[in-house]
């Protein structure tokens, strides 16, 4: 590999990070509370991680079914949209750099400071019964707006809970979604699992904490134990215009849950993400010609979910296996010759994340992660260049619950490496510490 | 002054004890709480615990139920109709006859059935075992579960099948027994009565509308609209007729109401096939408009 590439490697690393807390936008409306004079509590575990109750009220389209969904039932003031923004100090630290001034080319930095999170608005619920709809508008920290989130959604078609279709850019539908996390930080905000590109691939796509463009359709059981959903997916990767190329990918997922006596409601399910992307782009005057995506070649992430309560401690278990074509794998456009011995890039990865439900205003969180590379693009480059560690503590406290506002005091620290990933080649460790107030309206 | 002195530590004394009074009627004491939390519900294999609902309750129910099972928690203003005061022991759904408690059982259908047309939602996510904790938990704020069983569950002969003649029967005892004077001659629950009605704590309160919804506030099936007519709806002046119809008539006043919702049923097809239009039957037709 050479230094060129394992600079690049570095820092296309730090910027998934720091995109994937830019991105970790999470979707809690108090909106919904206001709505139904219900708690925060009711439908999260702590906000904005979902329970049982509140995935039964996602998939029935923002509904109670009490025949009281419809807008026409509430009162002419009532505005469905919500705001949320965090702001926090934060103390982000990587130990190689590279660093024009440094004598080895590369030195830690540091930097510590107060920030704010961006912020969301969010707005959704129905337009009549069993029609609904969601968008969230999200902005980074400069207040650069992007569409996180816009779909609307036929629900309960000839009531039946098993046909629910949903148009427009969505969370794709995993049972433990990014979208619902519990933690903040640069280092440990997403999922790395949910982000994951080897070192020297460039397929952008089948990065599956991402909200993508799509057509899906979903159904579940009366009381949501068992849940399904299969989506058409489009190929601009969750971006406006038709940047890339005619091709689809599906996301597949499904779940059954089942009670376990006092200990609580067990989930398992699976989910699998494949399809076809391009590989190359026309070019005009060297630029890439939007919409000009050729070559096409498959992607593929699978795995195992799992949700398990020990009564106030709750485990969340998320698998991976997944393959990026020799293309992707060794960023070869499907013109070109692979390499010698180009190969598919083939990883397996999975994450424990913890809680420990102290009360509904009291919330500790932890995650370990692993991804292990088992087959690199290019035959004899290092087996575990980068591979992830990723590790998570952290707490919210919420200190009142009601159902017009969310507010958590959240403190987490987040360790992660990987490993080759430094511009000298060795290992690319980065840390994060945040104390911050979150809160939504 | 030594007058004034005694007149003042008796009228101290009197409104310490209205106060005590009020406290004690109004509120559990420690004591109180701590015996009521040993309650426990029973559901077929089910036994639910109140001390282990504690934590559910304050997670899902206590915005509108309370802290203290009175109905009056911090969303209980903005809610119509208003949430249940489980202090007071009284319950609509319930499979026992009227002004006595409901089974365990009816209390567990609720909670995971919801109340239709309310802010009440079908728990039925929650696990068996929370909802039976819940149960055990709701009849821990009220001190009738101490004193008082829970009555007999009525008894509710087979479903007759559904005829024109029944459904026309029907129609006749929704006439006979005034059910229009609350719902309206058309069932839409805009009877002369209706705009008077109020519960049994003074608040007001609506006369189902039938052409509204399928689903009924303690059900969906027949059997629980037959049930309906014959335990009442305690709390609300909707009251138990089953001194009143004979068991047939209760199914036939089934299938009349069932053909005026608004769903594909048999009674409907009936009803449109024999031309029968919601109304007193006996009413004459409208006079021809003059010339």
């Amino acid at each position: 590999m050479t230094s060129a590439r394992k600079r690049l490697a570095s820092s296309v690393f730090l910027a998934s990070l720091i995109l994937s807390f830019a991105v970790g936008d999470a979707h809690a409306l108090p909106a919904f509370a206001r709505k139904y004079g219900l708690r925060c509590s009711a439908c999260h575990e702590a906000w904005p991680m979902l329970n049982y109750f509140g995935q039964k009220f996602k998939d029935n389209g923002y509904q109670l079914m009490n025949d009281r969904d419809a807008p026409i039932w509430q009162n002419n003031g009532y505005w469905p949209v919500t705001m949320r923004i965090t702001p926090f100090w934060h103390r982000e630290s990587t130990d190689k750099v590279a660093v024009d001034q440094a004598p080895s080319g590369q030195q830690q930095i540091t930097a510590h400071g107060f920030d704010v999170g961006g912020l969301d608005i969010l707005s959704g619920g129905t337009l009549d019964k069993n029609i609904s709809f969601l968008f969230v508008l999200s902005s980074d920290e400069n207040a650069l707006f992007h569409f996180e989130s816009v779909n609307a959604r036929l629900d309960n078609l000839f009531g039946s809970p098993w046909l629910n279709v949903k148009m427009g850019k969505f969370e794709l539908d995993n049972i433990v979604s990014e979208k619902r996390g519990l933690t903040l930080t640069s280092s440990g905000g997403g999922f790395q699992l949910y982000h994951f590109i080897p070192v020297g691939d460039n397929n952008i796509f089948g990065q599956i904490g991402d909200n993508q463009f799509g057509l899906e359709w979903m159904g579940h059981s009366a009381n949501d134990r068992t849940r399904i959903s299969a989506a058409l997916l489009g190929s601009s990767d969750g971006n406006v215009d038709l940047l890339n190329s005619n091709a689809y990918s599906g996301f597949f997922a499904g779940s059954q849950a089942f009670d376990v006596g006092s200990l609580g409601t067990q989930r398992v399910g699976f989910y699998a993400m494949v399809g076809q992307v391009p590989t190359g782009f026309l070019t005009s005057g060297g630029a890439p010609i939007a919409g000009g995506g050729f070559g096409n070649k498959t992607f593929s992430r699978e795995g195992f979910t799992g949700i398990f309560y020990l009564k106030k401690l709750d485990f969340q278990v998320v698998t991976q296996h997944g393959s990026d074509n020799a293309y992707f794998a060794t960023s070869t456009a499907a013109n070109n010759a692979l390499p010698a011995g180009a190969r598919s890039a083939v990883w397996n990865g999975a994450f424990v994340e913890t809680h420990y439900v102290y009360s509904p205003q009291l919330i500790f969180i932890q995650r370990s992660e692993w991804i292990r590379m088992s087959q690199q693009g290019i035959p004899g480059t290092a087996s575990n260049l980068g591979n992830i560690d990723n590790y998570v503590f952290g707490y919210r406290y919420m200190p009142f619950m009601n159902s017009r506002a969310g507010f958590a005091w959240h403190n987490e620290y987040a360790w992660i490496r990987q490993r080759g990933g430094a511009p000298d080649g060795t290992d690319l460790t980065s840390s994060s510490v945040l104390l911050g107030f979150d809160f939504d309206f | 002054m030594r007058r004034m002195t005694t007149n003042g530590s008796l009228i101290l004394t009197a409104v310490a004890m209205v106060a005590f009074c009020s406290l004690s009627w109004g509120q559990m004491t420690e004591a109180d709480e701590n015996q009521r939390l040993g309650m426990e519900s029973h559901i077929g294999k089910l036994t639910g615990r109140a001390a282990d609902a504690q934590g559910t309750y304050r997670r899902y129910c206590v915005g509108c139920h309370g802290v203290l099972g009175d109905g009056e928690g911090e969303n209980a203003q903005w809610i119509d109709p208003k949430p249940r005061n489980f202090t007071l022991g009284i319950f609509k759904c319930r499979s026992t006859t009227t002004g006595t408690l409901p089974l365990d059982s009816d209390l567990y259908d609720t909670i995971g059935r919801g109340l239709n047309s309310s802010n009440m939602p079908p728990w039925n996510p929650l696990s068996a075992q929370q909802r039976a904790d819940l149960v055990a938990y709701v009849k821990h704020f009220s001190a009738r579960w101490v004193t008082e069983k829970p009555g007999e569950p009525i008894q509710i002969p087979p479903e007759p099948e559904v005829t024109a003649e029944r459904i026309k029967a029907g129609q006749a005892v929704f006439q006979k027994v005034e059910c229009w004077k609350c719902h309206g001659q058309t069932g839409r629950g805009n009877g002369p009565s209706a705009a008077t009605l109020t519960d049994d704590q003074n608040r007001p309160i609506q006369a189902f509308n039938f052409h509204d919804s399928v689903r009924f506030k303690c059900g969906t099936t027949d059997t629980d609209l037959y049930r309906i007519f014959m335990t009442g709806l305690d709390g609300t002046p909707m009251p138990s007729w089953s001194d009143n119809i004979k068991p047939d008539e209760a199914w036939d006043l089934v299938f009349y109401l069932r053909s005026l919702q608004p769903m594909k049923s048999k009674e409907k097809e009936i009803a449109r096939q024999i031309g029968l239009k919601p109304g007193a039957p006996s009413a004459a037709p409208a006079p021809a408009p003059q010339q």
